[in-house]
């Protein structure tokens, strides 16, 4: 006999989509489909069933093999590193829940070290940006229910975000917005012809590098003022009315990614667009919305931000908060040999950061917690796979407009396995025993 | 658990009439009561002042635009933070403290319970996040009802019962506390980019007006005979000229009376009066309308307020009123956010500098003190800086020594720019009253516990209640040579108890305590028009499930306290 | 003037922070005073004796000292840290923070800075011999208040993003800069002798952009306004003269809009 277990939350991006349907064995120990979820969100909740999963820690060899160990030396080792360590980084957090992030947090005071999460490769400069300008922003819902001009600006959610614009922004018929995708115009700004391009009433297929420029030159639109004929490669012309576009709509939405975020400009491009929501609020009503990468990054900044007051690239090695993106982030400590020890969690720093940060994680004691074997893990000295957070054990996550959903359990990790917040719970107690705190 | 007496104190407690006498305080099993054994710790109050814990009654400090707040300025925590130090972990925000902080500060000055004056519901979770990671005071929450699209839709067709039903529904799954309002119908306005800025203005597409939500709630607040009264924040604040709106508001509480098993006898609360208390017609003409205000309250028994004043610092402004932070920041140019939230309620933040330089903001200054000091009766008028709006709360201190003392306040007037202007625009000129020790444990104690509906448990010391008291460095005794040692005697206690356990001492923390998160379980008639209601929305219009929405689990509110209202005999 | 030499002898392992190495915390104190003084190395602190070799004395106030950094200091962050008055040199290449939050005083960095130099400056000079990293006299994230006065001259190149949320002083590169000069300035002026890449002035809101060399990509928020001849820096030419951004927003004064002003040499 199965379950079907429904209003579960799919535990993948930043969508967060939260009418997922999953059918389980009766004894809650398989999970057998999934229902509602796109192909990645499917994969996730499937993967967890792989027959070959590594279900307990293991330690790097010497001769580059590796030794299963128990939970219990694993805590030994992470807690020594930490302990010993002048200035260690503990990175990632965005897989894995607030609760675990919490203990996280606590751990990182007792050992004065740098956290960080996957910000630092993504919207961090969305971060810097709103830091300098502010942010006009809303939740999803209010995108559904009244926005009738959205903008896809350097993201393609046709692929990255895939249900995004059947739950939030094109397709669906909300309060106001009762016929859907006839209610609302699409604007795509990318440099390439994607999926989502393909959808647009307008594509600006701009210069690559020159967003800045082109965001300057809407705004300049906006006012009348005199541009060039051409600007990122668009003629005048066409600046000119997607600026009268956006300008005759009654309620707008700009989202936006890497394409802004990780290229020439980086917060500037950000900045500058907040810049032109804000001045489109001068004539209708204009919001803008990062399109967050990991589940629950955004969680990880809210936690960051309330308990040091700061969203991500945090330096506690004084024993008191600091933050400087290209001093405290995570990139530049380890390319430019900062840090002397490695904590990775809820994260893929190995697939994802310069090999230049890579390389040095091979020479530092270095930990990895991950259910995955990932490029991460094979250089670390101690992968510590765990349950997957938001399929095996809940907790609360948080979507990229901000709004905080409970994950739910659904399915019983692997016999004996611990999860994030267990196996940081045994670390923290450890590390306050090593530290001779009370 | 500890027994403790505090000897030899002198006493102000307004809900005993104890006006300074000395008196012991005996503490046993978390609650003050009449007498303890010989094995009891001394603390010894001689020459100082003993009151109960204080209580916040409007303050900023847990949910998504304060962390916002936090995560958009990092320069308000440049050079400020505070290390991590035996009990207390790492802390810093000179206007936005983070959590660890907030519940440190509120503690070291006597304060031992505080409300987050604005959740907006489908945040709850982070809002008690926040509130679970504040140490040591108790925490309650107030739910955003004055722009929600089931309020307005219920009090359009003056569904009261309906209204309840819906209020009962969200305290319940938001473990909330009060009904909050916030520039009524404004905010749904401003999700076009509209505002309402008189009591009559018809909000977009529902078309009903701000006097027609905020009668319908109160009546709805005392159909359900909640601990607190309607707390709201009028139309048009900040506005010259914004009195009047605020006297349209306030009449709306004309005829109506309290109905409720706590304590309470008031209505309305009008929050931060200090912004609503402005006349003039633009900011050249600006001047004080805190005398309008302050007689019709003074009149009108059952509505309450709390200040909100400035305390001339470099602050963040935020509120849920977004069409208001849209308008100052095209007057200061800083930094804006905003966000807009489905079927509920918006919020925005901008960074403000309230300059003694600036004629403004001295004005706003002087119209902070004006209020409390022609208040009559101090139980119906509390201490606020409507943090961090008008300034930080840890301003506390620094604001009672302007109340308590006539020099203090000269001499910021005469440190002022533009001096002349505050005395032509104002009346602090010319008041000299200075509040008592008792009147301000009126304003700060007892006073806001009894319109909370938390009269019977705190903000006074009467044996039976719970043991939260504060000793402070002051002694009544001596006259004060110098105003600025009131300000440093409010800063830091000698002991703070909560709920029995000892929390400070000397002005350090030396305990955590068990703090509960107090929230309004109301019961009501089944309703199935409501839920029906609840559920269609949730499937046609919000971007989360109900399931989800409803969530709450223990690990968000891990020591819950709520109290029980009984709405179902109601005909 | 009293000078106190400070001559790095035992490298860290890690990157060393120097916020004490200033004019203003050596002032009145001896050698052995000075190597007392905390520095730090990730979460461990120790004194700066530990790795620098300390001789000479400190003038009484800070305008009465002088430091001399010695030796390599490639790792080491924050010297001349919150400097209000007095001299330091820096005999070879530093790391971040070089005269940060000065306000006042003389720096000369003899070889290059690493990033967010000068961050803002109040006033004093500020001279670096070889190259700037980013950042160069610009804002703390998230404060509006950028550098508001004294003097930077880089004899090399500039990184990216220098001056921004500029509101005075002046900053002169006579070699090239990268991208995004003075971005969000509202005064100042900046004036690079080499050439720049794009993004120059971006939400501009007031200051001046003098650039000798070359501009690759002009932002289009910046109206061409013809032709004026200036003396800059000793040089007199011809500009062309751009005002903006037209796209940020503009003060009046009597009247008049008040632009950002950019000119190129001709």
């Amino acid at each position: 006999m199965t379950k079907t277990i429904t209003d579960v939350i799919c535990p993948f991006c930043g969508t967060l989509c939260d009418d997922v349907e999953v059918v389980v064995s009766d004894d809650g120990k398989k999970l057998l489909e999934v229902a509602n979820a796109c192909v990645i969100g499917t994969e996730k909740f499937l993967h967890s069933q792989a027959a070959d999963r590594v279900t307990r820690p293991r330690m790097h060899q010497e001769d580059g093999t590796w030794k299963e160990v128990s939970y219990d030396d694993a805590v030994e080792y992470t807690a020594q590193m930490l302990a010993k360590a002048k200035k260690p980084l503990m990175y990632g957090w965005s897989s894995t829940n607030c609760e675990a992030q919490s203990v996280g947090n606590e751990i990182a005071e007792i050992s004065r070290a740098c956290c960080d999460n996957t910000a630092a490769v993504c919207h961090g400069t969305t971060l810097i940006a709103v830091q300098d300008i502010g942010l006009p922003t809303c939740t999803l819902g209010e995108v559904k229910n009244r926005a009738d001009r959205v903008i896809f600006w350097g993201c393609n959610p046709a692929h990255a975000h895939p249900r995004h614009m059947s739950r939030y922004s094109i397709f669906p018929r909300g309060f106001f917005t009762g016929k859907g995708q006839m209610s609302r115009k699409l604007i795509v700004v990318d440099p390439r012809v994607t999926d989502t391009a393909k959808m647009a009433d307008v594509h600006l297929q701009l210069e690559q590098g020159k967003d800045y420029e082109l965001l300057n030159a809407l705004r300049v639109a906006f006012k009348g003022e005199w541009l060039p004929d051409v600007v990122a490669g668009i003629p005048a012309e066409k600046i000119r009315e997607a600026a009268d576009m956006m300008k005759s709509g009654r309620f707008g939405i700009i989202f936006f990614g890497m394409g802004v975020t990780q290229s020439l400009s980086k917060n500037h491009n950000i900045d500058e667009a907040i810049a032109v929501t804000k001045d489109l609020n001068e004539y209708t009503k204009f919001s803008i919305m990062p399109m967050r990468g990991h589940y629950n990054v955004t969680g990880s900044g809210e936690v960051f931000a309330w308990q040091f007051g700061f969203p991500y690239s945090v330096d506690l090695t004084r024993g008191f908060a600091r933050y400087n993106p290209g001093d405290t982030s995570s990139i530049d400590l380890l390319t430019r040999g900062e840090v002397d020890a490695m904590f990775t969690i809820g994260s893929d720093p190995g697939a994802h950061f310069p090999i230049s940060a890579v390389k040095p994680i091979a020479n530092m004691p270095s930990v990895c917690i991950d259910p995955h074997l990932t490029p991460t893990s094979g250089v670390s000295k101690l992968h510590v796979p765990v349950a997957f957070n938001g399929v095996e054990t809940g907790g609360n996550c948080y979507r990229m407009d901000n709004v905080p959903i409970d994950c739910r359990k659904v399915v019983e990790p692997p016999e004996g396995m611990l999860t994030d917040e267990q196996f940081l719970i045994k670390v923290r107690d450890r590390l306050k025993q090593l530290k001779g705190a009370a | 658990m500890s027994e403790y007496i505090i000897k030899n104190g002198h006493v102000f407690d307004p809900v005993q009439g104890i006006k300074g006498d000395k008196k012991d305080i005996s503490i046993k099993d978390g609650k003050i009561v009449d007498k303890v054994g010989s094995g009891a710790k001394v603390i010894d109050a001689s020459g100082k002042t003993v009151m109960a814990g204080a209580v916040e009654i409007h303050a900023h400090i847990a949910g998504p635009k304060v962390n916002l707040g936090r995560i958009y300025r990092p320069e308000d925590k440049l050079f400020s933070c505070t290390p991590t130090k035996g009990m207390e972990r790492m802390g810093g925000g000179a206007s936005i403290p983070t959590t660890f902080k907030t519940g440190y500060e509120y503690a070291k000055m006597g304060y031992t319970t505080a409300m987050e004056a604005a959740m907006p519901p489908m945040f709850s979770r982070h809002v008690h996040e926040e509130i679970r990671d504040t140490p040591i005071i108790d925490e309650g929450a107030f739910p955003v009802f004055g722009n929600n699209w089931f309020v307005l839709e219920y009090l359009k067709n003056q569904e009261i019962e309906n209204t309840a039903a819906y209020i009962a529904w969200m305290l319940r799954v938001t473990k909330g506390y009060a009904v909050k309002v916030v520039n009524p119908g404004g905010t749904e306005a401003w999700a076009w980019g509209l505002n309402c800025l008189t009591v009559n203005d018809p909000v977009p597409y529902f078309d009903i007006t701000p006097a027609e939500i905020v009668s319908g709630l109160i009546d709805a607040n005392e159909y359900l005979g909640l601990p607190h009264s309607m707390h709201i924040h009028p139309n048009n604040l900040g506005n010259p000229g914004c009195y009047e709106t605020t006297l349209d508001t306030l009449k709306l509480a004309e005829g109506k009376k309290a109905k409720n098993k706590f304590g309470r006898d008031s209505v309305m609360h009008l929050t931060h009066s200090q912004f609503h208390s402005y006349k003039g017609t633009n900011w050249g003409d600006f001047e004080s309308g805190a005398k309008e205000v302050t007689d019709y309250v003074n009149k009108n028994k059952n509505i309450t307020i709390d200040t909100g004043n400035v305390t001339l610092d470099e602050t963040t402004t935020m509120t849920a009123d977004g069409p208001f932070e849209h308008h100052l920041t095209g007057l200061n140019h800083l930094k804006w956010a905003n966000c807009d939230v489905e079927l509920e309620t918006a919020a925005g933040v901008v960074p403000y500098i309230y300059s003694p330089s600036i004629s403004v903001c001295a004005i706003q200054w002087a119209i902070g003190l004006e209020i409390p000091l022609m208040m009559k009766d101090p139980m119906r008028c509390y201490i606020t800086t409507d943090h961090p709006n008008a300034g930080p709360f840890t301003r506390y201190p620094r604001v009672i020594k302007w109340l308590m003392s006539k020099k203090a306040r000269d001499t910021q007037i005469n440190a002022f720019k533009h001096k002349d202007k505050v005395l032509s625009q104002t009346s602090i000129g010319s008041l000299d009253k200075e509040l008592s020790l008792y009147e301000l444990a009126q304003m700060t104690r007892a006073g806001p516990a009894k319109t909370l509906g938390l009269g019977a448990m705190c903000g006074g010391l009467k044996p039976g209640m719970d043991a939260d008291v504060a000793v402070y460095n002051f002694n009544p005794d001596k006259p004060v040579a110098d105003p600025d040692d009131i300000e440093k005697a409010f800063s830091r206690c000698a002991a703070v108890f909560k709920s029995g356990v000892q929390v400070v001492s000397n002005g350090e923390i030396i305990a955590t305590g068990h703090k509960r998160t107090l929230w309004v379980n109301a019961k009501v008639n089944d309703n199935p028009q409501v839920i029906r209601d609840i559920n269609e929305k949730f499937i046609k219009y919000y971007s989360m499930t109900q399931a989800n929405y409803e969530a709450l689990g223990h690990h968000f509110v891990p020591n819950p306290f709520a109290l029980e209202v009984d709405a179902t005999t109601q005909v | 003037m009293e000078t106190v030499t400070i001559t790095l002898k035992n490298a860290p392992a890690l990157f060393l922070e120097a916020d004490n190495v200033s004019p203003d915390v050596f002032a009145g104190k001896t050698a052995a005073q000075i190597a007392e003084l905390h520095v730090h190395e990730g979460n461990t602190t120790s004194p700066l004796g530990k790795y620098f070799e300390v001789s000479g004395s400190a003038g009484t106030t800070a305008a009465d000292t002088k430091i001399v950094v010695k030796g390599d200091v490639k790792k080491v962050k924050y010297l001349g840290f919150k400097m209000s008055a007095g001299e330091m040199v820096i005999e070879s290449s530093a790391d971040q923070y070089v005269g940060a939050w000065m306000t006042g005083g003389k720096l000369l960095a003899k070889g290059s800075v690493g990033a967010f130099a000068a961050t803002a400056m109040k006033n004093g000079e500020l001279t670096i011999e070889g190259n700037a990293g980013n950042y160069l006299g610009a804002a703390y994230r998230g404060d509006w208040r950028g550098m508001s006065g004294g003097k930077i001259l880089v004899k090399g190149n500039a990184g990216s993003d220098i001056g921004m949320y500029m509101l005075g002083g002046e900053i002169v590169v006579n070699g090239n800069a990268d991208v995004h000069v003075m971005t969000h300035a509202e005064g100042g002026k900046t004036i690079v002798k080499g050439s720049t890449k794009s993004k120059l002035g971006g939400q501009m809101v007031e200051g001046t952009i003098i650039v000798f060399g070359a501009i690759e990509t002009m932002m289009p928020g910046f109206k061409p306004n013809g032709e004026v001849e200036l003396e800059v820096e000793g040089t007199k030419a011809k500009f062309a003269h751009f005002i903006g951004d037209t796209g940020e927003r503009h003060k009046k004064k009597k009247g008049v809009v008040v632009y950002g002003n950019l000119y190129k040499k001709i």
